[in-house]
């Protein structure tokens, strides 16, 4: 499979009066066709920096400082703005997490839609609106005609994700970033809308990249799985393995939070403390303040190295996951 | 078959949801008041159009206005035969005729003025708030220096400077105004920029020059429409009041200004109506737009409503 995307070194910061906040700090991963890698970590870890960062979207004090994004073996990091503009909504597409904001209130399902595709291609209003009205019913919407002349307020939040997915799929990107695209909506609306991105992604070969913060969306969806934490990757690799096996006392530590029907009348497992301060990290391993695992050793930066099938930050891996249980 | 699908109800069409328009149409009316400014503002509109059909007189016509009508009470007849309702003026013009075509000026240079006003300053205000940084700084500096200025005094400098006549009154009105719009504009401009859905049309490689116009100025209508009537309102009084100080339009184009200025020197007198019945037209005119003013922003403020 060739790749779609390909980040390497990825660091995105910015310049405030307080100091630089390293956001994104060193981030490599690459996305192959049809692929769908999910980006998981906690508020504030750099997940949809690193997203904004692939889009050109990084407003200042925000800039790209190092790194390649190379898309389609192009590198587009600190591309010129009109070429990042025609890729945008056309190559690049991306999901919002909220629904209700992502959609103009003043203009109709149909005039948002056919201006996405406008934008991109000379194609007849006719054709433009066939092809909206096509993509609605992909995404499940029952009849699209009708849904096509209504206003965002007149939907529901599901009903206006499968919009934006629809929108999104448009113009037959080679990948979307989706940004915590289920967050917003209640459980079975999720697991509808992931279906619905799994089967799209499926038919088109389209590559996805999944933020959550939310393991269990992750685990069901994606091929592979990138958890963040203060700017950097600590655990990358295939689903089964990280999932099933991780190594990250933070990935155990997620997993760990997460309910199952196994863990009932248990009390679940909490990892101690807040995310740091992006303006003040801890010295050595950022995760140390609140690594269970934590030994002399963290008190130096890890690297990333290749263990056991995946790319690991960490000097003490989790052999066992005697923690969660 | 058929008596089995004769149980079944038949299935209810969908209740047609309504469209933003039509629940503000909705809301708007709700108010007695506000319908009936709007009633007698779109009646005075009529009336100051119609003028040259429902009036006795032209009061512009010279040959039609005769010296020796002049200063008649409320109710007298004019040498050509017809009722002058109203009185007349001390150059014979008939107030009923002279308030209507008085209207017409008026309305005109009120309605130019708000409307060049609204689009220049709505112009400026949009870019301010899109492009930021030094050009945001220096035009919203340069809308706060106009603004600390009250707006007669502006218009009064320029229309000394520039003279007398229609086209000067709604230059002076607009250089007045501009800064109301872009003020606003730019405030609402600003919230709206930051809305997750202009990240997102910036996402669908939309151009920012559509962003601009076709996804962030719609939501700042509101409050424009809002500014934009009041400011027409007090666009109107601003002209009557330069015209009543002499300085708007010249006594050959008479605005309801110049007829309230003409008998102001006969209201110790006793001829009331000369001033009175043009004021009073005034008055309606201003009081209506603004009541239609206030009850839009109460219907366009998501905060005031139920």
């Amino acid at each position: 499979m060739t790749a779609v995307l390909e980040v390497s070194g990825l660091k995105t910061h910015f310049f405030t009066h307080d100091g630089v906040v390293k956001a994104v700090d060193g981030v490599d991963f690459s996305v192959s066709k049809g692929e769908v890698m999910g980006l998981v970590g906690e508020s504030g870890s750099g997940k949809s920096i690193t997203g904004f960062s692939i889009l050109g979207l990084i407003d200042p004090p925000g800039r790209i400082v190092e790194g390649a994004i190379r898309f389609n073996g192009e590198d587009i990091a600190n591309a010129p703005q009109d070429k990042l503009q025609r890729m945008r909504g056309n190559r690049i597409s991306m999901i919002f997490q909220d629904p209700m904001m992502t959609l103009n209130p003043v203009l109709r399902v149909d005039t948002q839609m056919i201006e996405a595709i406008l934008a991109h291609e000379d194609v007849p209003r006719r054709t433009a609106w066939e092809r909206s009205r096509d993509a609605l019913g992909l995404v499940g919407i029952p009849s699209p005609e009708e849904r096509l002349q209504a206003y965002p307020h007149q939907l529901s939040g599901g009903m206006r994700q499968r919009v934006a997915i629809a929108t999104a799929f448009l113009n037959k990107p080679d990948l979307i970033i989706a940004d915590e695209p289920t967050t917003a909506l209640d459980v079975t609306i999720q697991a509808q809308i992931i279906h619905e991105a799994q089967k799209l992604t499926k038919q088109t070969g389209t590559a996805m990249i999944w933020i959550t913060h939310d393991l269990a969306v992750v685990a069901g969806l994606a091929d592979r799985i990138s958890v963040m934490y203060a700017g950097r990757i600590v655990e990358q690799g295939g689903i089964d393995d990280v999932i099933d096996r991780p190594l990250h006392p933070y990935t155990v530590g997620l997993l760990g939070s997460v309910p199952t029907a196994n863990s009932r009348g248990q009390r679940l497992f909490q990892i101690e403390g807040m995310t740091p301060n992006m303006l003040a990290l801890p010295k050595g391993c950022a995760f140390g303040p609140r690594c269970h695992a934590k030994s002399a050793a963290c008190s130096m930066q890890p690297s990333i190295e290749d263990v056991c099938g995946r790319r690991l930050r960490c000097f003490n891996p989790q052999a066992k996951t005697e923690m969660v249980q | 078959m058929s008596d089995l699908t004769a149980d079944i109800a038949p299935v209810e069409a969908p209740a047609k949801v309504e469209t933003p328009f039509q629940r503000f149409r909705a809301e708007f009316f709700a108010s007695k008041i506000a319908t009936g400014a709007l009633g007698v503002f779109l009646l005075i509109v009529l009336l100051a159009v119609l003028a040259p059909l429902i009036t006795p007189q032209d009061p512009y016509d010279l040959a039609q206005v005769s010296v020796m009508d002049g200063r008649l009470p409320p109710g007298s007849e004019a040498f050509d035969g017809y009722t002058m309702w109203l009185g007349s003026d001390g150059a014979g013009r008939d107030l009923y005729s002279a308030i209507l075509y008085g209207l017409r000026i008026s309305l005109t240079v009120g309605l130019a003025s708000g409307l060049i006003a609204l689009l220049i300053g709505m112009a400026i205000g949009l870019i301010a708030a899109y492009v930021g940084g030094r050009t945001e700084a220096v035009i919203m500096r340069i809308v706060d220096l106009q603004l600390s200025f009250p707006a007669s005094l502006v218009a009064l400098m320029l229309v000394a400077a520039l003279g007398k006549g229609v086209d000067k009154i709604i230059l002076a009105l607009v250089v007045a105004q501009w800064a109301y719009y872009a003020r606003t504009v730019r405030a609402t401009a600003l919230v709206e920029r930051n809305k997750e859905y202009v990240e997102a049309a910036q996402c669908l490689g939309i151009s920012r020059f559509r962003i601009v116009f076709r996804h962030i100025l719609p939501n700042c209508m509101a409050p424009l429409i809002v500014v934009g009537t009041v400011q027409t309102a007090s666009a109107i009084s601003l002209e009557a009041t330069l015209s009543f100080l002499g300085v708007g339009l010249p006594q050959t184009e008479p605005s309801i200004g110049v007829l309230i200025a003409n008998g102001f020197e006969y209201m110790l007198s006793g001829r009331y109506w000369i001033s009175v019945f043009p004021g009073l037209a005034l008055l309606l005119t201003v009081v209506s737009i603004n009541l239609v003013g206030d009850h839009l922003r109460d219907v366009l403020n998501p905060r005031m409503r139920k």
